[in-house]
């Protein structure tokens, strides 16, 4: 599968399956089994896999932008966790489970090794889908070395959901994992390609509001003429799309810093930057969609709520920006810009 | 294609190689060049420094060799250009010419105008000045007023340009003016012409000073000045469909979003190896910006080098490019207190001053915040 039609393939599946309703009823608990399970017959989730493992041999970052289609969708379901968890498990070398799985690298978790024998406890807080996953992907570290657990159950489950009611559960772990193997990546290059999952689907929902706000500002009429004719409310569209704009710069910085490893610093700018897109950008879609954008019944609120959820989880702007700051600072203000233009 | 479509920017191994030849090069022609002079990033005049580039083979880098130019790719002479300003190399005596002039008379110039031009373009030894706004035509440029009329063996211009950069400094003007009807035709009947500005007869030049007392603008006022047949550019009557041509090249580039770079490497000089965190925040946001701005602005680079018109794009960068160079000063000054003053601190002041009062400018020269906040919602479909 080349990488265009990769994204018209979800493009389309998302379209067809994710409706206003569907996204209702994921607030109040209904996990969206059959789009999940359409996501999962075309194999979306296995993009980040190579080909023998039931990848496309896409690049990871064509992979990845498919996280960019997901935002604009408002996807209820852990396409990006799983992706993350295949992108650990490959990396291990342990085998991908069937299903939808989530990721944590919670710092509380206790993973220890006694003979032959794995186990795992402690609290992980925050993860996601964690009540709906057929497993979950475990980092920790190991006599100070990170590795890699699949946990196929055996869990308990607290309810807990972000800003936009996706679920963000709290699991409690004693028990034995199905596997468990050294990893090459740290908690950190998690947190940093999760980070860049989450600038995709900013920059994936930002794409949206910004088409939804123009076509109401063309669609509704006040002092007999629609709104969009006011310089006023231009200005603010113009603006809703120049963070828009930045916002995809951003995601498709950061795609490109997800391979076998981690571009740390590309990573820092792309969040730092989609997070920042993410707050205007919700402000200005719901100053110019008046009132009704502030109803229930309106869609604009599924994305405007994932906007804030997503530029926070996985790091927002301080985090981010402190650590690329700290960089630049130390290479020092003559090798500013080479820093810059090799990020 | 999309208002917001930014196709992923070509990767050139060529052009990453042409950088380090230019980073080597600036390393050591600019080795003494004070942040005094940096600051004024591509408002800096040095006729031998802009002669040089010329020899280097850094100037009309994408025009074709036919004439003299390089024959190079649009992102290698993107990677010349950010080069020199992350610099702040003192490069405004070519930077017209090598930006739009030279493209413009490819273009629609005769064969006579290509082969006189682009060379000495080429050579960094002739500069070219915009001769669009007047008094009473800014951002309205349809409405112009300055007039040529056809005379025998050439034209008559009468009218007055102003806020022309460089025009003192400058060796030839694009004029873009009315050569029919009346300025209620708007862009009907409007006409470019390639005026010689040390030779035309009454033609005169006066400085309009900046608020820092710099000379940098100029009024040009045109009487009777007689330019011969062979200055029209392109074809009489459609002057504004070439002008406007011109606008993506100007809005897109570095040079659109690094006006302020200088002030911020010298802030970070003043913070050190170790900022506060509220520091190393604050910079590594500006950082953040620069990052995705120059990925923005290469993407259109690819988009003009595949002969698209980016306008809308264009439009977002410099949107974009002017709020992130206006902000530099402000996050500066709240990083690094001027009050007391040491020699370091006085240095940086003079960079943060300098930035502060050329900051209002880089919302309004080359089509104000809300001309392109226009043009984008145009692009969006609002118009």
């Amino acid at each position: 599968m080349t990488d265009s039609i990769l994204l018209e393939t979800a493009e389309r599946l998302f379209g067809d399956t994710i409706t206003p309703q569907v996204l209702a009823a994921a607030e109040h608990g209904d996990f969206p089994r059959a789009a999940w399970d359409a996501l999962a017959e075309a194999g979306l989730h296995l993009g980040l896999l190579p080909e023998e493992a039931g990848g496309f041999g896409v690049a990871p970052a064509d992979a990845l932008a498919l996280l960019r289609v997901a935002g604009r969708h408002a996807l209820p379901l852990p396409l990006a966790e799983t992706m993350l968890a295949s992108w650990l498990l490959a990396a291990a070398g342990i085998a991908m489970p069937e299903g939808p799985l989530t990721v944590t690298a919670a710092p509380g978790l206790v993973l220890s090794r006694d003979g032959a024998k794995w186990h795992l406890a402690g609290t992980a807080m925050g993860v996601a889908w964690g009540g709906d996953a057929a497993g979950v992907v475990v980092l920790a570290e190991v006599d100070g070395a990170p590795h890699v657990a699949l946990v196929p159950g055996g869990y308990t489950i607290a309810e807990h959901r972000n800003i936009a009611r996706e679920p963000r559960n709290t699991l409690v772990f004693d028990t034995v994992p199905d596997a468990a193997a050294p990893s090459p990546h740290s908690a950190l290059d998690l947190r940093a390609a999760g980070a860049a999952t989450r600038a995709l689907m900013i920059a994936g929902a930002l794409e949206r509001i910004t088409a939804m706000t123009t076509q109401y500002a063309l669609d509704r009429t006040q002092f007999g003429r629609p709104i969009g004719r006011f310089q006023a409310v231009q200005h603010s569209l113009a603006t809703l799309a120049a963070q828009t704009a930045a916002a995809l710069a951003a995601g498709d910085i950061a795609a490109e810093a997800v391979g076998e490893g981690v571009d740390l610093l590309a990573i820092a700018a792309a969040k730092s930057r989609a997070a920042e897109a993410a707050g205007v950008g919700a402000g200005l879609a719901h100053q110019i969609h008046g009132a009704i954008g502030f109803t229930y019944e309106h869609s604009l609120h599924y994305f405007t709520k994932r906007l804030h959820a997503w530029r926070d989880e996985y790091g927002g702007e301080p985090e981010w920006n402190e650590r690329l700051g700290r960089h630049l600072a130390a290479a020092g203000a003559d090798a500013l810009w080479p820093t810059l233009t090799a990020i | 294609m999309s208002a917001l479509t930014f196709p992923p920017p070509p990767v050139s191994l060529e052009a990453e190689a042409l950088r380090a030849e230019v980073r080597a090069f600036l390393a050591t022609e600019l080795a003494d060049f004070p942040a005094e002079r940096r600051m004024e990033s591509w408002s800096g005049f040095d006729a031998a420094f802009s002669r040089k580039l010329g020899q280097r083979g850094w100037i009309g880098l994408t025009f074709p060799t036919e004439y003299g130019g390089h024959g190079r790719t649009a992102l290698e002479r993107y990677v010349v250009i950010e080069e020199l300003l992350a610099a702040g190399a003192p490069v405004v005596g070519h930077w017209i010419a090598d930006r739009q002039s030279g493209p413009s008379i490819l273009r629609f110039g005769s064969e006579a105008q290509k082969r006189f031009f682009i060379p000495r373009i080429v050579a960094g030894e002739c500069f070219f000045c915009i001769g669009m706004s007047e008094p009473n035509s800014g951002s309205d440029l349809a409405s112009v007023r300055t007039r040529a009329t056809k005379v025998e063996g050439g034209w008559h211009i009468n009218g007055t340009k102003l806020w022309t950069s460089q025009a003192h400094l400058s060796h030839y003007m694009i004029l873009f003016c009315r050569s029919s009807g009346t300025p209620e035709d708007r862009q009907n009947g409007t006409s470019q012409f390639l005026v010689d500005l040390k030779t035309t007869k009454g033609l005169s030049i006066r400085p309009v000073n900046a608020l820092t007392g710099e000379h940098h603008f100029n009024e040009i006022v045109f009487q009777d000045a007689f330019v011969p047949d062979e200055a029209l550019l392109g074809e009489e009557g459609q002057g504004w469909h070439q002008v406007t041509s011109e606008l993506a090249y100007e809005r897109s580039g570095p040079e659109r979003f690094l006006s302020s770079f200088i002030l911020l490497v010298e802030t970070l000089r003043v913070l050190g190896a170790h900022p506060s965190e509220r520091a190393a925040i604050a910079i590594g946001r500006l950082g953040a910006h620069l990052v995705t701005l120059r990925r923005l602005s290469r993407s259109v680079a690819g988009m003009l080098q595949a002969g698209e018109n980016p306008a809308t794009q264009a439009a977002l960068v410099k949107d974009l490019g002017a709020v992130l160079e206006q902000e530099i000063p402000d996050i500066a000054r709240s990083l690094v207190a001027v009050d007391p003053p040491t020699p370091e601190i006085a240095r940086f002041a003079r960079v943060l001053d300098y930035t502060t009062q050329h900051a209002p400018s880089f919302s309004l020269r080359g089509g104000t915040r809300e001309i392109l906040r226009g043009i984008i919602a145009r692009g969006l479909g609002l118009r």
